[in-house]
């Protein structure tokens, strides 16, 4: 099934904690993976080491800084970098894409595509300043076979070899069975879903609620608490995603409640650190400044409680948690606040 | 006294129709019949829907049957009852044969059903007579034009008018010239009256094109005088009540067919004509699809010596003032908000005095009509280059051929292309807003209706429609200050690329404005809006409604 695959390279784009852990289950089952890294060093250290992120890497793969090779020498590529970072990235790889190039991403926020500073009340943020990284690659790029990749996926436990499984979201049944040929192995099981939108939405949002669900853990208010306020949570991502353009069914999925479940109850997760960190007093800004990758849930903070008032769409955990953020609230004054609100609509499937 | 235009003519892109692919074809229809039948037959016998060769064929049979009964027509055939009713009985009889001479038999029948529909569906283009109705229409209506404008015996032979100074091609004719030489093109045209076939057949020929073959509704070929020119300009048929299956792969097997052998192509790809009076929103995949089908397959066959022929599609804007039908148009679309399924064909196009009268009123009266030829495409609605050549965003060349490809090799991937038809019909959508020309009618049309909207917010739209009389008007200068504050928009818009704009929106607002009321539905009995004094009174708010709907669809009601 793999033997066409085993003359060409995948290509995998970020060589961060997750781009390394996709790049190892794809050398598991294919002979050539080529992992590009933004600096010549960190390439070239990765070749040397055989680590990356303190993973150690499969013999399979091959380290690059070089765009170029990624576009010329690989069909199907894996894009893993920070969503501030990724149009930009685009645009350096667009020149050596074309419209046989398929993209399955594993990027979970959104790229702004308006200055923050132009937006006020006359000149509101909408929904087609702020895109999805699928949105991103069609508009970059003469690619059309876009994915993404979403689920309950913390990389360190992957590395570790333990089991999981992912969504691979495309309007194309191609880009899923691909996904599902390359990455699939006995640990590791692939979903596939039509709703590209809806499934790109959960794994970004989710990252709200694990920030959330990290300062009730730092408080330590409990698992009743933090149960309420995960469900709550699932409620309030549904009703932004329905605003933002996708199905209420997607949120129910292994990408929806499966990724915001292993989010908001690890401490592996990068979203969850932060809020734990601020439930310790820490400022916001000392614990970006410290972490080695990026924590997307605080930008999609930001950007969403922006979106709602747009939309008139209610988000009180969001506005909550962005008051928090841009230090207009206590992390506990945020909870008595939250506890007092008249949370009323249950969640509405239709 | 206007000034005269400096005139462009076009020259004929192939002067020898010898050559035209649509004559090629003609010429041997029945072979190509034929040809249509067999790839129709093997597809229709790999597409089994999970249904088997027999419940396919008995529901075709069934669904013909109540077709017949429910809603016969006059360009129906003689014949059809018998046809069927024979299929029928073969299909009964052989039921309790053992399976490998039953199999025999439904085949047998299918391939029969197939070959009737492609006979029917297939163009009886005749070059003579195409020359005939060509002349016909260019000369015929100049005459009329000249006979009634310029005053005087004499003016029945001059030359003063043409049609060209009634009907303004814009956009970009040079382009689908370069084009029609260097490939194959699919002329996709917005749809609102039944006259923009005979119009779109004045164009083509009028740009110097070879003729293009029509997918033209059966209804049309109900009225002789309609059949006879939608033949002669290489009309094929396509029945909207047969939607079992067997027809309509049949009918996208000879579309497609006809891309692969290079005829140039034309399809509303809004199905039917816009009920709403709204710029197409939807637009029916079916024919679109044929179009990458037809291009992936040219790819396959190419080879060194033999490269594939570029399919080109190239989206087009009729502007009109006026819509013959708009009042019944505009009554059946509020009849069937909802239901589009069940509806009765009420064509108004129904007398030939009707139109008689209709072309006798446009040439004498000062309406002018706007067709706005779109920028050139490919089959994923990427612009090309005059050279044929797609381009990117960024403007490098990329190949169509591309998308084809998995993994080295081009790949047969339905779903693939189904995704790609969605992506093409977004594009021609897009680009249909780009070009719609704004006139003054429709602004005025516009405004007035929204301010009735706005004047009364409790009425949902069925209940403003039926507003007494008294309370349908507005004060002229409430009306001219909205109205104004809306064409800032539109202009800012016009701007940056999103819509086209007529010269005499640009006049003074007070002309403008007048220019707009006198020229809004001027035909119909009972004129939408008059100017009476100090104030604008609304006479029939359906066709209002109708002719505002052209302006839906660009964020303008935030302005008003």
């Amino acid at each position: 099934m793999v033997s066409k695959s085993t003359s060409k390279y995948i290509g995998v784009i970020g060589a961060g904690s997750f781009g390394t852990a996709v790049a190892n289950i794809l050398a598991e089952k294919n002979q050539n993976v080529l992992l590009y890294a933004r600096t010549p060093g960190k390439a070239a250290s990765i070749n040397e080491t055989r680590t990356c992120n303190g993973y150690s890497i499969h013999d399979h793969i091959e380290a690059t800084d070089d765009l170029e090779k990624v576009g010329k020498s690989c069909d199907v590529i894996f894009p893993v970098v920070p969503s501030a970072n990724f149009r930009e990235m685009m645009k350096d790889l667009s020149p050596y894409l074309k419209p046989y190039h398929i993209l399955i991403h594993g990027t979970k926020g959104f790229d702004l595509n308006v200055n923050r500073d132009k937006i006020d009340d006359q000149n509101p943020l909408t929904r087609e300043h702020v895109r999805t990284m699928s949105e991103v690659i069609k508009e970059e790029s003469s690619v059309v076979r876009v994915g993404c990749l979403a689920g309950p996926n913390l990389a360190r436990e992957i590395s570790e070899k333990k089991p999981a499984a992912t969504v691979v979201a495309s309007h194309f049944d191609e880009v899923i069975r691909v996904g599902q040929t390359l990455l699939r192995n006995e640990r590791f099981l692939i979903y596939g879903s039509n709703d590209l939108i809806g499934i790109e939405l959960c794994g970004i949002l989710k990252n709200i609620i694990a920030v959330g669900a990290g300062t009730i853990a730092g408080l330590g208010l409990g698992e009743n608490a933090k149960a309420l306020f995960i469900s709550r949570g699932l409620v309030e991502m549904v009703q932004i995603g329905k605003a933002l353009g996708g199905n209420a069914q997607a949120f129910l999925s292994l990408a929806g409640v499966g990724d915001l479940m292993a989010t908001s109850y690890s401490s592996l997760s990068r979203n969850f650190t932060v809020g734990n960190r601020l439930a310790h007093g820490e400022d916001i800004k000392a614990i970006i400044d410290s972490m080695e990758e990026v924590a997307e849930g605080v930008k999609t903070i930001d950007i969403i409680n922006e979106l709602a008032r747009t939309y008139k769409v209610r988000v009180p955990i969001t506005e909550t948690l962005h008051r928090i953020i841009s230090n207009e609230m206590s992390v506990d004054d945020a909870h008595r606040y939250l506890m007092k609100f008249p949370f009323r609509a249950e969640i509405d499937m239709e | 006294m206007r000034k005269q235009k400096e005139k462009v003519r076009y020259s004929e892109i192939i002067p020898r129709t010898q050559q035209w692919p649509i004559v090629q074809l003609a010429k041997d229809r029945k072979a190509f019949i034929g040809e249509v039948t067999n790839e129709s037959f093997d597809s229709l016998k790999t597409i089994t829907r999970g249904r088997s060769l027999r419940e396919e064929l008995e529901m075709t049979v069934y669904r013909e049957k109540l077709r017949m009964k429910a809603n016969p027509w006059r360009v129906d055939p003689k014949d059809e009852k018998p046809f069927w009713k024979s299929i029928q009985d073969r299909l009964v009889d052989s039921a309790t044969l053992p399976p490998a001479e039953a199999k025999e038999i439904e085949e047998g029948l299918l391939r029969e059903i197939i070959h009737r529909y492609a006979d029917e569906i297939a163009g009886n283009f005749k070059k003579n007579s195409y020359r005939f109705a060509r002349a016909f229409i260019t000369f015929g209506f100049a005459r009329l034009l000249n006979a009634t404008r310029v005053k005087g015996f004499t003016s029945l032979f001059s030359r003063q008018l043409d049609l060209d100074d009634k009907i303004h091609i814009v956009g970009e004719p040079e382009h689908i010239r370069a084009l029609a030489k260097k490939g194959t093109v699919v002329m996709v045209p917005t749809h609102f009256s039944n006259l923009d076939s005979i119009l779109i057949g004045w164009v083509i020929q009028f740009l110097g094109l070879p003729a293009f073959i029509y997918g033209a509704g059966l209804n049309l070929f109900n009225l002789k005088i309609f059949a006879y020119f939608m033949n002669s300009l290489g009309a094929y048929k396509v029945d909207r009540r047969k939607k079992n299956p067997v027809y309509l792969e049949t009918l996208k097997t000879y579309s497609s067919m006809a891309l692969r052998r290079g005829c140039h192509s034309l399809f509303f790809p809004g199905g039917t004509r816009s009920r709403s009076g709204q710029i197409e929103k939807a637009l029916k995949l079916g024919l679109l699809s044929t179009t990458i089908e037809a291009q992936r397959i040219m790819y396959q066959q190419e080879d060194a010596e033999n490269k594939a022929k570029k399919i080109f599609i190239v989206p087009v804007v009729i502007n009109y003032n006026f819509t013959l039908e708009a009042p019944a148009l505009i009554n059946e679309h509020l009849k069937r908000t909802g239901q589009e399924r069940y509806y009765k064909e009420a064509d108004e196009f129904t007398t030939s005095y009707k139109i008689a009268s209709f072309l006798f009123k446009f040439f004498t009266k000062g309406s002018n009509i706007s067709v706005t030829i779109g920028k050139g495409m490919d089959i994923l609605g990427n612009y090309v280059d005059m050279e044929g050549h797609s381009l990117d965003s960024t403007g490098a060349i990329i190949h169509p051929k591309d998308y084809f490809i998995s993994q080295g090799e081009i790949t047969v991937d339905h779903q693939r292309e189904q995704e790609y038809v969605r992506i093409l019909a977004k594009r021609i959508v897009e680009e249909y807003h780009k070009y719609n020309r704004v006139f003054a009618s429709h602004l005025v049309a516009y405004t007035a209706f929204k301010m009735m909207e706005r004047k009364n917010p409790k009425l949902d739209l069925y209940n403003l429609l039926r507003i007494p009389d008294e309370d349908a008007m507005i004060d002229y200068e409430e009306f001219k200050t909205a109205w104004k504050k809306l064409r800032k928009r539109i202009l800012k818009l016009e701007k940056k690329g999103k819509v086209g704009v007529a010269e005499h929106m640009k006049e003074k607002a007070n002309l403008a404005i007048e220019h707009g009321v006198a020229n809004l539905g001027m035909y119909h009995a009972q004129r939408p809006l008059v100017k009476k004094g100090d104030k604008v009174i609304i006479q029939d708010m359906n066709t209002l409604y109708y002719y505002h709907n052209r302006m839906e669809g660009y964020g303008l009601e935030k302005h008003i």
